[in-house]
């Protein structure tokens, strides 16, 4: 039997071909090597994400979470729901919290939910992937995993938003989280000292309102190769694409040289734990990890 | 919808907090505004154009009974949900959650700015996730794109065209999704019905005709 189960919800964008597939491909490694059993939510939706937030309505997005809720008690009681998807995680205990505080609004969720079948009574923890790292684990357990540490590479943590506000990681500061750097440590690199860990990349304006995102974007790649970066590593899919897809944009706008590679932090702690560059998912990036390949094929 | 509108403005008579509080997700925590404006020193889009009225001037404006100065502006569309605002406010008012319910409520009776981009990207998200219970990320970009027509959707495509073929060859961009493909949810049929149900209710709690 695995060490720990939980109920997972990978997100729309971590299904095969989306943006975030190498992130579930470097999750699956990683849970593999910790024996972390995740087993998914069985028709999990969509939660909504922010942006939403117009054309929905409260209601009709707290149902959507509710479903999801409702689906993980029926075949996976008592398990925590893990989100590895910032805005998943966002999204669901926000329900979570708002639904727990507000009798009329379960009482609507509920009877929009016998629509589709389903009843709502125990809402189970909504908790994201690095909090069971963390929390359930801890940094010990994490670097005595480690076979190959990831030793004089410097990387840049970049926290974001939603992993960090309004919800954040137990114990952290909105400020200035550590938690991220010492994931980074834990694997034997070294976090770089990063200004802009907590800055917006833009979110979902990125695509409605690119040049106000790509401008945040660039002063966080900037400051990442301030910092003496090679890279960047994030815990959110959004972050990741966001701070990726579009270097290639900004230089041709501000006649920059970006060319940094995004990584996610399970990503690294695949490579460390001596999984191949296909277990880390490495083939999805955009900008290539050179360094990490040639450290994966060492 | 400007029925709508009339109807709203009607019923709260010169009392737009009320309309406000009682119509606007979180609307019941303007009050709580003490204006110190630390919201607006931390919101990441403030020196950015659009950007005219910060959350705590909205909150004053909303007070003094500014009814179309505020359901018509552009402000309250640009929040990123980066949600600083939200944990640096001494007084806890959840700033975000009153941005996105502000908008949701001009756009609900129909006074939205035209063509406003992150609306569109709003109503095009949500269709989209909800017409199979998950996003099809092909789909969406393709429909933000043309947006304005099919001249200027291509445009946007070249111009685009680097990032997206750099998302194929990583395989991180799906193009059987394209044409219906990629993964969807089995009980779309309940899904369709439970959100009809929970939009009918909400307009039944808020007064609003269906």
């Amino acid at each position: 039997m695995a060490k720990k189960e939980y109920a997972f919800y990978p997100g729309c964008s971590s299904q095969k071909g989306a943006s975030a597939s190498n992130y579930l491909v470097s999750v699956d490694s990683m849970c593999k090597t910790l024996d972390i059993k995740m087993t998914e939510i069985p028709d999990w939706n969509c939660c909504g994400a922010s942006i939403s937030y117009a054309e929905a309505g409260e209601l009709p997005r707290l149902a959507m979470n509710a479903r999801n809720f409702a689906l993980s008690e029926q075949h996976l009681p008592g398990q925590d729901i893990v989100a590895t998807c910032a805005a998943c995680w966002l999204g669901s205990r926000e329900s979570k919290e708002r639904l727990e505080h507000n009798n009329t609004l379960m009482d609507d969720t509920n009877k929009a939910l016998k629509e589709a079948g389903l009843n709502l009574k125990v809402i189970p923890e909504v908790r994201h992937m690095v909090e069971v790292l963390i929390e359930d684990l801890g940094y010990a357990e994490l670097a005595s995993h480690v076979k190959k540490p990831l030793e004089g590479m410097k990387i840049a943590g970049y926290v974001g938003c939603q992993t960090n506000r309004p919800f954040g990681i137990q114990g952290e500061s909105f400020e200035n989280p550590m938690y991220l750097d010492k994931l980074i440590e834990s694997v034997g690199a070294q976090a770089t000292k990063f200004d802009q860990k907590v800055t917006c990349c833009g979110g979902a304006l990125a695509f409605s309102e690119p040049d106000k995102a790509q401008a945040q974007i660039k002063d966080i790649i900037e400051a990442a190769y301030d910092s003496g970066a090679e890279m960047l590593v994030t815990p959110c899919p959004l972050c990741q694409a966001n701070t990726e897809v579009y270097q290639g944009q900004i230089n041709k706008k501000y006649g920059t040289k970006f060319q940094l590679p995004v990584l996610y932090y399970s990503q690294l702690m695949v490579l460390a734990y001596g999984g191949s560059a296909k277990d880390a998912g490495l083939n999805g990036q955009v900008i290539r990890a050179r360094r990490l390949e040639e450290f994966a094929g060492k | 919808m400007s029925d709508m509108n009339q109807q709203m403005s009607a019923k709260y008579k010169n009392n737009f907090l009320k309309e406000i509080e009682e119509q606007a997700e979180m609307g019941e925590w303007v009050k709580m505004c003490m204006q110190c404006g630390v919201c607006s020193g931390s919101c990441p889009t403030n020196f950015h154009p659009g950007w005219e009225h910060p959350p705590q001037e909205l909150f004053m404006m909303i007070r003094a009974g500014k009814r179309d100065e505020v359901l018509d502006s552009q402000s309250m569309w640009m929040c990123v949900s980066c949600y600083n605002c939200y944990v640096r406010c001494p007084r806890k008012v959840p700033i975000t959650h009153i941005m996105h319910g502000i908008a949701e409520y001009a756009y609900r009776i129909g006074r939205a700015p035209k063509n406003q981009p992150t609306l569109h990207l709003s109503q095009t998200f949500w269709n989209n996730a909800t017409k199979t219970g998950r996003v099809n990320e092909v789909q969406l970009t393709q429909s933000l794109y043309f947006k304005d027509g099919i001249m200027d959707g291509i445009k946007k495509a070249m111009a685009m065209q680097d990032v997206a073929l750099g998302l194929v060859k990583a395989g991180r961009l799906n193009v059987m999704e394209a044409i219906g493909g990629g993964h969807k949810c089995k009980d779309i049929k309940g899904i369709h019905a439970m959100l009809a149900k929970a939009k009918e209710l909400e307009n039944q709690r808020k007064g609003r005709a269906a």
